[in-house]
């Protein structure tokens, strides 16, 4: 006999909950939760991360990161009218920048700061916090200029006619009606590459480190070579967890807040 | 008052082309202090072109345009200046949407005009009573409908206080029932005295307000006068047949 169209949904739901039920208790019967607990989250061990894994290694992933954030930005914004510049060379090289390092893994880019500046400018020192600043910051700027550019280019065309008709000249336009509209709308893509950047921020191992200056990833390395089971890491995890679960929530209550302000057609 | 300064804006032997596209093919307009010109025409006659030129958000390939003693197509004219006297009504209204309906009004007061907070928001409130919109100075754009938009545009460049207003087609995007609101306002600006240009297909607002009902098809103007006379009485053959078409949509062949 055929089904009827919400028997047919009912059905297949139950047996996609069924599943579940499955797999569930397969799991708890099979594994050896004990064992698993010792290696993963040994309550001994973590507590010994406390409080340098949130008064050194946190601090460190959140200054890092917001140091590399705001250059990236600045550098951004900067590429992205570069991008859209009417003159020639302006154009070129920051096609050619946006090409070359979003090409390149961050890797490089911090091994070249590490190693690379050094034997360039053999006499100049950069503080250590300047070099991943400049690393990271570099790393993000290609992206974000590209974002950006979208962000300006999404503003409709009619916002800026509005502007110069009111008198405004085309940097005044820029700056006072396409700019902000333009990061109402690139929020989302913009909050992502916040949270790529927190992650990125581990690579600051390879600037050498002291122990003040560990961040979250080269923080549970050392304490992983001191402790049995993997415990730092999950640690760890969940501290970059602390970091980026807000910086989503904040995300969510700023596209709320300005979704009146981001542009629709025109029409009614 | 001289003849000169009578004279508000002056378009001579005005020509645009879009690529090879030749939309404006030699234009002249005198408008005076004080008159409403409303321009009326097919899509694609040229119209809103001929709109945009006088405030040079489109620019001529030749010809000549002085908006109050200025000639605003010379190349050394500080265009940002000569447009702080015209203001500009759009299609699509293109409120500022990240600002407030009350910051729509003071933003360009403030950053062009340099007029203090104070000055900038008492003049915006005046307008947005004029308008009739006092109630919604802290709504978002995105908040208001259609013909409410259009107002707060219409205040908007009117807080900039100038001496000729221009009206791309104000309400061929608003649901019918909302044309009424901003054709009253725009009715009322008319017996204060503004000067205005009207891109329009609201024959009935030509008829009424207008003093010159100008008639475009391809890229010249065909017929210009009194409303009267050119929607009346159209003279050329072609005003008629637009006119056939425009009041009496369902009638087939013009």
């Amino acid at each position: 006999m055929a089904l009827t169209r919400r028997q047919r949904r009912s059905a297949f739901r139950g047996a996609q909950y069924i599943l579940l039920l499955v797999i569930v208790l397969v799991l708890a019967v099979l594994a050896d939760w004990t064992r698993i607990g010792h290696a993963f989250f040994d309550l001994n061990i973590a507590a010994k991360q406390f409080p340098d894994v949130i008064t050194v290694a946190l601090k460190n992933t959140i200054v890092f990161t917001a140091l590399g954030f705001a250059l990236g930005l600045a550098l951004g914004l900067l590429l992205a009218l570069m991008r859209l510049s009417s003159v020639g060379p302006y154009r070129w090289f920051a096609r050619g920048y946006i090409e070359f390092f979003r090409g390149l893994p961050a890797l490089l880019i911090f091994l070249a700061i590490g190693v690379g500046v050094p034997i360039a400018f053999p006499n100049t020192h950069l503080p250590r916090n300047v070099s991943i600043m400049l690393a990271l910051g570099i790393v993000s700027s290609a992206y974000m200029a590209e974002t950006i550019r979208a962000g300006i280019q999404a503003v409709p065309r009619g916002q800026v006619e509005a502007a110069r008709s009111l008198g405004m000249s085309p940097t005044r336009s820029m700056i006072t009606i396409v700019i902000p509209q333009a990061f109402r709308i690139i929020l989302p893509p913009l909050a992502n590459e916040l949270i790529m950047l927190t992650k990125d921020s581990s690579l600051a191992f390879l600037l050498g480190t002291t122990p003040a200056q560990q961040e979250l990833a080269q923080f549970s390395r050392q304490a992983l070579l001191q402790a049995k089971g993997l415990t730092p890491i999950v640690v760890a995890g969940l501290c970059y967890l602390i970091i980026t679960i807000p910086l989503s929530l904040v995300q969510q209550r700023l596209e709320k807040k300005y979704g009146a302000g981001v542009p629709a057609g025109g029409s009614v | 008052m001289t003849a000169a300064t009578d004279v508000i804006v002056e378009v001579s032997g005005l020509h645009k082309a879009f690529g090879e596209l030749e939309v404006l093919k030699g234009i002249d307009v005198e408008v005076k202090r004080g008159q409403v010109i409303c321009i009326i025409g097919p899509s694609g006659s040229g119209k809103s072109t001929l709109l945009r030129c006088v405030n040079l958000l489109e620019e001529p390939n030749a010809g000549k345009i002085v908006v109050n003693g200025s000639e605003i197509t010379h190349e050394d004219v500080d265009i940002d200046a000569a447009r702080r006297g015209i203001g500009m009504v759009f299609q699509s209204f293109n409120l500022f949407a990240h600002l407030s309906v009350l910051d729509n009004l003071t933003v360009a007061q403030r950053k062009v005009l340099k007029r203090g907070k104070e000055e900038a928001e008492r003049v915006a409130r005046d307008n947005l009573q004029k308008v009739g919109l006092s109630d919604k100075e802290s709504s978002m754009p995105a908040q208001l409908s259609g013909g409410q938009q259009q107002r707060v545009a219409i205040a908007r460049a009117l807080s900039m206080n100038p001496e000729v207003m221009l009206f791309d087609e104000p309400t061929s995007a608003l649901d019918p029932e909302l044309v009424g609101d901003v054709l009253a306002v725009m009715r009322q600006l008319a017996e204060e005295g503004m000067t205005m240009l009207v891109v329009t297909h609201e024959m009935q607002f030509a008829r009424e307000v207008a003093d010159t009902v100008l008639f475009m098809d391809g890229g010249v103007v065909v017929e210009q006068g009194v409303p009267a006379q050119v929607i009346g009485d159209p003279q050329h053959e072609r005003t008629q047949s637009f006119l056939a078409r425009v009041l009496n949509p369902n009638h087939q062949g013009g």
